[in-house]
């Protein structure tokens, strides 16, 4: 079980001729259960990306797999749309109902499940996102985090193996966001629940197994966190953020302090400064 | 001269079932030349009370004036007044509505009813704002531009009213890192020409960097009101209130917790380092 893009190609329609692909022979594997994060610059190709992973975009060249079904092959494109959820950025743009509960139903039912299993599902959903006291509420006096929760939830209820989440904290305050990362990091660890995860906060992206970079359409290199988060020039020149706790240990060492390379986290540091007292 | 709010407080859909108070006796002096950042969570107030700041929204009690004017009259000085605060909202790419960039900058100051060679003087200046070369671009519609600029040119519809007090809501979210540098760069440039900036944020690392003064709105209440090193020093507060510490201090606070003697309001990036560095070099003088 995995989703696999070979090769992906996509131009925009309408584009025009001399500009470059939006992305340009895009070669990535996500194995089942696994927290990869993009990052990569306004214009990089992460947004393009991750509308390919459940068919909302189509590849001009190329392929994607999910569980081996092409999205280009219309039978299986409901089957991959099931296993694939997605939620976007902004939360207002995807919450369709007026009542909590009718929302998270919403793809179950045009699934045609039936209604005791639909109760069932909307039920355990919104207890997997912390949200069954909010079951008769009105979405659009939710705050940002508890609308982006309610989307979450909508794609639980299809039984999704895999959530594709396109900078969901970007409009959120920092309770939000902490709300929602912490969800997000339960469903992967406690569930298993593949995550694609596109930000353009590092310390959230420090929370994934692997961190892919893009740029211009292309994929500029991958690795784990560690690999990714203490190549500072790189991030500097790509004009992406770095941790706090690698810019410090950064100076730290320049100034003379013998500290290890593989600095990330806060605590990472905390502990190596104290292996020099 | 300043933006006063005396005892403001707002209630929405007075004498019905929804009836609700969203911001409830504000007050504070904003001056001029301050560069003043609003934080809160969702829900807080903000967006309420800085409607208050131009006259979008009138206070159900209470007053507003701008450099001495009550803005909520009917009188004539209380118009000019209002419009000396311009107001730029979320998003505001989504408000480009002309079909090329120049007429939909132009819009603002012909409506101020200056005349077409002041408005093409104004015009020119915005979009020099918006790093845009007059000559290529102004008969080009905005609906073709990348987000950044988008976002640059509606800023700069705004900014051709020449406000003397500029309100801005979340002005770099969406926007990647250099995207965002590239606005505040802007902004920093407007401010240090003499503009009052009145920046809404939830990035407490940006607010750290950018602002003189930081208030901090909780229940609709004015929770707090200081410089950056003394809300963030206020982590109780803050937490309480749904928000949270720049990562910087998040870090500090951190080796603070592991015995580190180090100086957990600095809000820059080597003011830490050095105060790493002395923390780390006094342990070792100890023993």
């Amino acid at each position: 079980m995995q989703i696999e893009v070979k090769n992906l190609c996509h131009h925009y329609v309408g584009a025009e001729d001399n500009q470059p692909p939006a992305l340009d022979h895009v070669n990535l594997t996500i194995d089942e259960g696994e927290f990869v994060a993009i990052i990569g610059t306004n214009g990089s190709g992460k947004s393009t990306l991750a509308k390919h992973l459940n068919g909302l975009l189509l590849p001009s060249e190329g392929e994607c797999l999910v569980d081996g079904m092409s999205t280009l092959d219309y039978e299986y494109i409901w089957d991959i749309r099931q296993k694939v959820g997605m939620v976007f950025q902004n939360p207002d743009n995807q919450l369709v109902a007026t009542v909590v509960e009718e929302d998270v139903a919403f793809g179950p039912e045009n699934n045609g499940v039936p209604p005791e299993e639909i109760r069932r599902r909307v039920d355990d959903a919104l207890r997997r996102v912390g949200m069954e006291a909010f079951r008769d509420h009105a979405p659009h006096r939710l705050s940002g985090g508890q609308k982006q929760r309610i989307a979450i939830a909508g794609a639980l209820a299809m039984d999704s193996r895999w959530l594709v989440l396109d900078e969901p904290t970007a409009m959120l305050d920092p309770q939000g966001r902490q709300e929602v990362l912490g969800i997000v990091k339960r469903l992967h660890k406690e569930e298993g629940i593949g995550i694609v995860y596109i930000t353009h906060y590092m310390e959230e992206a420090v929370a994934a197994d692997r961190v892919v970079v893009m740029k211009n359409g292309v994929i500029l290199t991958e690795g784990t966190p560690h690999e990714i988060f203490t190549q500072t020039k790189m991030l500097e020149e790509l004009g992406l953020t770095v941790p706090v706790a690698t810019l410090l240990a950064d100076r730290l060492r320049a100034a003379g302090l013998d500290l290890p390379q593989n600095i990330i986290t806060d605590e990472e540091l905390a502990v190596a400064l104290c292996q020099l007292r | 001269m300043s933006i006063t709010l005396n005892n403001v407080t707002h209630t929405y859909m007075t004498g019905t079932p929804f009836e609700r108070t969203a911001i409830k006796n504000v007050s504070f002096s904003i001056n001029e030349g301050e560069f003043v950042a609003i934080i809160g969570h969702t829900g807080s107030g903000k967006s309420t009370l800085v409607q208050h700041l131009n006259g979008l929204l009138s206070p159900t009690t209470g007053t507003v004036t701008v450099d001495g004017i009550d803005i909520n009259t009917k009188k004539a000085e209380s118009l000019a007044a209002r419009r000396k605060v311009g107001m730029v909202f979320q998003y505001p790419e989504y408000q480009l509505f002309e079909e090329t960039i120049a007429a939909d900058i132009a819009f603002g100051p012909r409506n101020f009813g200056l005349n077409e060679d002041e408005v093409d003087e104004r015009v020119r200046e915005a979009m020099d704002f918006a790093d845009l070369d007059y000559e290529q671009y102004a008969q080009r519609s905005p609906f073709q531009l990348s987000g950044g600029q988008m976002r640059r040119v509606a800023i700069a519809g705004v900014i051709a009213l020449k406000p003397r007090y500029l309100i801005l809501d979340e002005p770099a979210a969406g926007l990647d890192p250099i995207g965002k540098r590239i606005i505040f760069d802007k902004i920093k440039g407007l401010h240090e020409h003499g503009t009052t900036v009145i920046l809404v944020s939830h990035n407490m690392d940006d607010v750290a960097k950018m602002a003189d003064r930081i208030f901090v709105m909780h229940q609709g209440v004015l929770a707090a009101n200081g410089t950056p090193k003394e809300i963030f020093a206020q982590r109780d507060l803050l937490k309480e209130a749904g928000l949270d510490v720049p990562p910087v201090t998040e870090t500090l606070r951190c080796l603070k917790e592991h015995g580190f003697a180090v100086d957990d309001t600095v809000l820059d990036i080597d003011e830490a380092a050095k105060s790493v560095l002395q923390a780390v070099r006094g342990d070792r003088h100890a023993e």
